[in-house]
């Protein structure tokens, strides 16, 4: 097997493969359902999998008593109001260089204001690809601060942590980073701790688990009770990650299995995960419509705090209101879908977004919006 | 409709803004018949003749990438406009935007590339213009091209006569040509050899006119495969339904696109046509395309249905279905 074809073989999307799992599929979901009261509710932690899915089409096959929530993965939705507003601050800064994924460009703060609105204002705002490349920006610009906005969970971490200690070991004294990280363990946590919670199963992130492994989910099977299966981002993998969740229903089994293990091993990524905890620290993050929460999130360790961002420019924290009528909230912890909003598709477009879950092209509300899911 | 507040990038990004920008501020102003069918190209009529005729302007960071350079992608671009409108170009036009301090033996081989470029389209750049700019008013290089073209007599392409039942032909793998320029500005470090597809169609769209029963024909440009159907089904009300199986993507094109989170369906490209046919005429149109060396991984896609809410429907690769819309802003590099 070539390495491209390990993640995108056309194997993966291949139609007969595909009517064999939905013919699965519908087998087994009414014996699920019948033990979990009727329907069974089965949650996509990640993005990508909300895009993969309605990208695929694939929700028009799900037999009835079967539904897909999506869950808080989307980076940039889960990123809280006032973190948004520090992203802001920081664009103001004179001489500051902002360096970020472009999927933050449009993501509105609390005044209303967007970076693109910020870069008409003059900001210097830069979409980089990595954050190596913002190390050597900030290396061929000594006389100018260059910020990287680091956002997301487990995946993007080890990789701006790399950045991080390759602008300390170079000297680099004009680069800095936020440290806007969650980490998805204790956001499933989260999830399950809410009574009114209805999952009946996790599908967990292929990349996330690339680097941390399985062992940390392994509190949600056994103390909770809940099927978790590592699922890769092809169709074929989707379908069969939901399969292998009815499975463990129907079994009455409650394990943390792999479904892909061409990518995923089971202790993870160690050189990863030693750059991480080299970097950052666990601390308390602040979560969109959850609050800020103990032990959910990454800061930067002391041997790392002088790149800190928002130490470095002394960007206090204030909480900051959801945007009016948004219910990306409710959207992001399982409890609604996208149409459930009353801005849905009307007011919230992906050309004029209110909340982050439209704008970002990994949120539910995109995906919905343009897949017609 | 509101009135335009403030350009932004996303109204260059031949999606669903260019659209209502046109709308909004060009066609209030232009209206005119000729304008109206908003194609790659005008019927202008003269006693005795049809001529095509269409201007293009091109902005591209770098200049030079794998495969094109801006002066090829201008060239071929409006020849390619001319070419789908069953044009055989005439003449061509080129006028330049420099920037104070552009190197020169860089604008000698835009310039020759330009003129490689003509020659394989058999046209000649008769008049051209050059406006010279301060340091920082431009972008190194801006180039318009405009061409006209004769259309045969009896001949007659428009995406409103497409009929139910007609087939979508795709010319070749979609997305070289975005992805490449991507690569090349960013230095993505991407390996797998993409490189544009920009070239002139107008030999593979005179080889396919052989065949009758073409109805349309549609360049498929910025806003991607996708925004030239939602185009079509907007003209001729019908819906247009791809099998995503079928659509050509290369392994590398593909793989760059689901590594950055981009979709080929909305991906430019300078060297791809969309045939739409009557479903008789479609194995000759096929055959006939894949003959050409621009046709060569030529495929059939698609079809278009008479329904009542007309739409682009994508058939997904395993069995599913969805919509596809206009391209919505612009296509961002996403985080993870």
């Amino acid at each position: 097997m070539k390495n491209s074809d390990r993640f995108s073989s056309p194997l993966w999307r291949d139609r007969a493969l595909g009517a064999a799992a939905v013919a699965e599929m519908e087998k087994l979901a009414p014996r699920a359902a019948a033990l979990t009261g009727g329907r069974v509710n089965f949650m996509e932690v990640c993005g990508t999998h909300t895009m993969a899915i309605a990208a695929s089409g694939m929700r028009k096959l799900f037999p009835a008593e079967l539904k897909m929530l999506s869950g808080p993965g989307c980076p940039v939705c889960v990123t809280s109001q006032g973190d948004i507003d520090r992203v802001l601050a920081l664009a103001e800064m004179p001489g500051v260089i902002i360096t970020t994924f472009g999927d933050m460009l449009k993501v509105k703060g609390s005044k209303g204001l967007d970076l693109h609105a910020m870069r008409e204002k003059g900001a210097d705002i830069r979409v980089v690809y990595s954050p190596l490349d913002a190390v050597e920006l900030a290396a061929a610009e000594p006389a100018r601060q260059v910020v990287f906005i680091g956002v997301g969970f487990e995946t993007t971490a080890p990789v701006i942590a790399g950045a991080v200690a390759r602008a300390k070991a170079a000297g680099l004294k004009n680069f800095s980073s936020t440290a806007f990280f969650k980490l998805v363990p204790p956001a499933l946590e989260l999830l399950l701790s809410d009574p009114e919670n209805r999952i009946h199963g996790f599908m967990l992130p292929g990349h996330v688990s690339a680097i941390i492994g399985l062992e940390p989910y392994r509190f949600v099977a056994e103390k909770h009770k809940v099927p978790c299966v590592v699922t890769g981002f092809e169709p074929l993998d989707i379908l069969t990650g939901i399969n292998m969740l009815l499975r463990q229903i129907v079994a009455g089994k409650a394990l943390v299995e792999d479904e892909y293990f061409r990518v995923v091993r089971k202790a993870g990524n160690p050189a990863a995960q030693r750059l991480m905890a080299e970097v950052f620290t666990v601390s308390a993050a602040s979560w969109r419509a959850i609050g800020t929460v103990p032990a959910t999130g990454l800061e930067f360790s002391a041997a790392y705090a002088a790149f800190d961002a928002v130490r470095r420019f002394k960007i206090p924290y204030r909480d900051a209101p959801e945007p009016k009528g948004c219910l990306c909230g409710g959207i992001l912890l399982g409890k609604a879908l996208p149409p459930d909003c009353k801005l849905f598709g009307k007011v919230c477009t992906p050309s004029n977004a209110v909340g982050p879950c439209m704008v970002s092209s990994e949120g539910a509300c995109a995906a919905w919006f343009k897949y017609g899911a | 409709m509101a009135v335009l507040d403030k350009v932004v990038l996303a109204h260059g990004s031949g999606g669903r803004l260019s659209r209502e920008l046109v709308e909004q501020v060009f066609l209030k102003s232009f209206s005119n018949p000729a304008l109206a069918p908003l194609e790659d190209a005008a019927e202008v009529k003269i006693p005795g003749a049809t001529l095509a005729f269409t201007t293009d302007s091109y902005v591209v960071t770098p200049v030079e990438f794998p495969g094109a350079d801006i002066g090829r992608v201008a060239v071929c671009g409006t020849v390619n406009d001319l070419a789908v409108k069953g044009a055989r170009p005439l003449a061509l036009s080129a006028g330049f935007i420099l920037e104070e301090g552009f190197s020169g033996a860089l604008l000698a081989r835009i310039a020759a590339s330009m003129r490689r470029a003509a020659d394989e389209a058999g046209v000649k750049i008769v008049t051209g213009d050059t406006k010279v700019v301060e340091r920082g008013k431009a972008d190194g290089v801006f180039i318009n091209t405009s061409g006209v073209g004769l259309i045969p007599k009896g001949r007659s392409l428009s995406s409103a006569r497409v009929k139910h039942g007609d087939v979508i032909i795709v010319s070749g793998g979609l997305a070289d040509h975005g992805v490449a320029v991507m690569n090349a500005r960013d230095r993505l470090g991407l390996q797998g050899g993409i490189k544009s597809d920009a070239a002139p169609l107008n030999g593979l769209a005179e080889a396919v006119l052989r065949v009758r029963g073409v109805r349309a024909m549609r360049d498929i440009t910025r806003g991607g495969l996708a925004t030239v159907l939602n185009e079509v089904s907007g003209a001729c009300r019908l819906t247009a339904e791809i099998e995503e199986n079928s659509v050509p993507v290369s392994p590398a094109t593909r793989n760059a696109c689901a590594l950055l989170g981009l979709d080929p369906m909305y991906v430019a490209n300078e060297g791809k046509i969309a045939v739409f046919v009557a479903a008789a005429a479609a194995p000759a149109a096929l055959k006939a395309m894949r003959a050409h060396r621009y046709g060569r991984g030529a495929a059939i896609v698609g079809r278009m249905l008479k329904e009542k809410k007309p739409q682009v429907r994508l058939m997904t690769s395993i069995g599913g279905s969805r919509i596809m819309l206009m391209l919505e802003g612009e296509q961002l590099p996403r985080i993870c």
